[in-house]
């Protein structure tokens, strides 16, 4: 028996918790077929976490694939197929790839799992990133140092606290459907340990009565609490809070039944929510907008 | 006064043997401050090492929290007889921002050269300390008793703060009293 996920037609970090949502009525044996064949857009959070999804699941899971060509495409010059061609048995017409670079954006879907992939992830975005955001963004020049930042601390996050691989993307693109502006986001999908186990494995959980998914972000992405002691650690959610806070962007982190966010003015998020269904690892989402004058 | 300078980008290339100047990610910071402790120690007693970041690209809070706090948390902790003085040159103003709020997380503070040319102390400092450290600089050596009266407080009170800036070496204690590690005059 094969149960069948559908995957929206619109495919965000909002969006994602009704995949999750269906995943989680079914026994974990389950043999799954992703039904994306009626997805018309993702965001390169929804693009990492599909495939930090697969690694969570104990049977190689199936995916149908976008059937609008400009999708389908779109899937395919930015490198999802070729992780997720490993992941997934894929159904349905999948586009050839294409060399990295030709998604038009800022960088492809990219595996994390080391240090070196980190200098790697920077230096490829570097100059990309530089132009987007003084041109497209309308960001001064300092800005770009903050999104090295942020982009190099998230991904660090993997390399330091997964436990495993995971995925980051980052895009630019008009936000139309918030506040049609254009914005750059970063995404970084994980299906490791997740932070409350983290926090849990260097004895870091506070000394209090409720301790839950949600209380573990709270103490790790608000606190800039750490499973290591040393006080230098940790800094990396409160550097990227910071850096964030003076440009107007969105942070948002998701962890095992819980997301809490850094919610700017333009957004109608909500700073935490509880009970969600459940994803291993930690994903997470960073939306940086064009500048407009008030 | 010995002099000595550490090209920082150097240091990263030969350290984790790559081409690129960025600073990121905790065990390049690792790898780059051992190399730098190495080349302290060589440094002869007293001596004042210039750690110049102006070839540095990118840098994130982790790296920085190795090469920078770390490495003045090791300075600060030797015999404040013994060892070297670090002056920091290059630090950019798209670095200054990351760098101050690692030294603030850690109570640390630096002499830094700025892109201009003129030291500026920063990072987690008390307004005696930062108004103390400011005579000093500009009078290139000052006794307590000196700056007592244009301080507003008394001698020994002055001698306390100087203390404390030797202390965490933002000053060096010589015979004639205390010295600026970049006076005005010397600044190259």
């Amino acid at each position: 028996m094969t149960a069948v996920i559908t995957v929206p037609t619109s495919l965000d970090d909002q969006t994602f918790e009704q995949v999750l949502e269906q995943l989680a009525q079914l026994p974990s044996d389950e043999k799954i077929l992703i039904d994306a064949r009626y997805t018309a857009w993702s965001s390169p959070y929804g693009l990492t976490a599909l495939l930090a999804l697969a690694q969570t699941l104990s049977e190689k899971p199936m995916l149908r694939v976008p059937e609008k060509d400009d999708t389908s495409s779109y899937w395919s010059r930015a490198n999802f197929f070729k992780y997720a061609g490993e992941l997934y048995e894929l159904h349905g017409n999948v586009p050839p790839s294409r060399p990295a670079g030709e998604a038009g954006g800022l960088l492809e879907v990219t595996p994390v799992s080391r240090s070196d992939d980190v200098h790697t992830v920077v230096e490829r975005i570097e100059k990309k990133a530089a132009a987007i955001i003084t041109q497209n963004l309308h960001l001064e020049s300092r800005a770009v140092m903050g999104f090295a930042m942020s982009l190099s601390e998230a991904c660090q996050n993997i390399v330091e606290h997964a436990g495993r691989g995971g995925w980051v993307a980052v895009q630019n693109y008009n936000y139309r459907k918030r506040m049609g502006r254009h914005v750059v986001q970063i995404a970084v999908c994980d299906a490791g340990v997740g932070i409350r186990q983290s926090l849990e494995s260097g004895n870091r959980r506070p000394l209090s009565d409720r301790w839950d998914d949600g209380q573990a972000l709270e103490t790790a992405v608000i606190q800039g609490t750490s499973r290591f002691p040393d006080p230098g650690r940790g800094q990396g959610f409160k550097g990227i809070r910071g850096y964030l806070r003076k440009w107007e962007g969105k942070l948002m982190v998701r962890s095992g039944t819980a997301r809490v966010t850094e919610v700017p003015v333009w957004d109608d998020d909500v700073a935490r929510r509880d009970r969600l269904a459940p994803m291993p690892g930690t994903q997470l989402l960073i939306m940086i907008p064009e500048k407009v004058d008030r | 006064m010995v002099r000595h300078t550490i090209d920082v980008c150097a240091v990263l290339r030969s350290a984790v043997n790559q081409t690129y100047g960025n600073l990121l990610t905790r065990p390049t910071g690792m790898a780059v401050r051992h190399q730098i402790e190495r080349e302290l120690a060589a440094v002869r007693e007293g001596g004042i090492t210039s750690l110049d970041f102006s070839s540095i690209g990118m840098m994130d809070y982790s790296c920085a929290d190795e090469v920078v706090a770390k490495l003045l948390v090791l300075l600060e902790n030797e015999d404040p007889t013994r060892g070297g003085f670090v002056v920091f040159r290059g630090i950019g103003e798209d670095h200054l921002e990351l760098v101050e709020s690692v030294l603030t997380n850690h109570g640390l503070a630096l002499v830094c050269v700025c892109e201009d040319g003129s030291p500026q102390l920063i990072g987690a400092v008390s307004t005696a300390e930062r108004r103390a450290w400011e005579m000093v600089r500009s009078h290139g050596c000052a006794a307590p008793a000196e700056l007592a009266d244009a301080f507003g407080f008394g001698e020994d009170f002055v001698a306390e703060v100087l203390d404390a800036l030797s202390r965490r070496r933002l000053v060096r204690r010589g015979s004639g009293g205390y010295l600026a590690l970049v006076a005005a005059d010397t600044v190259q």
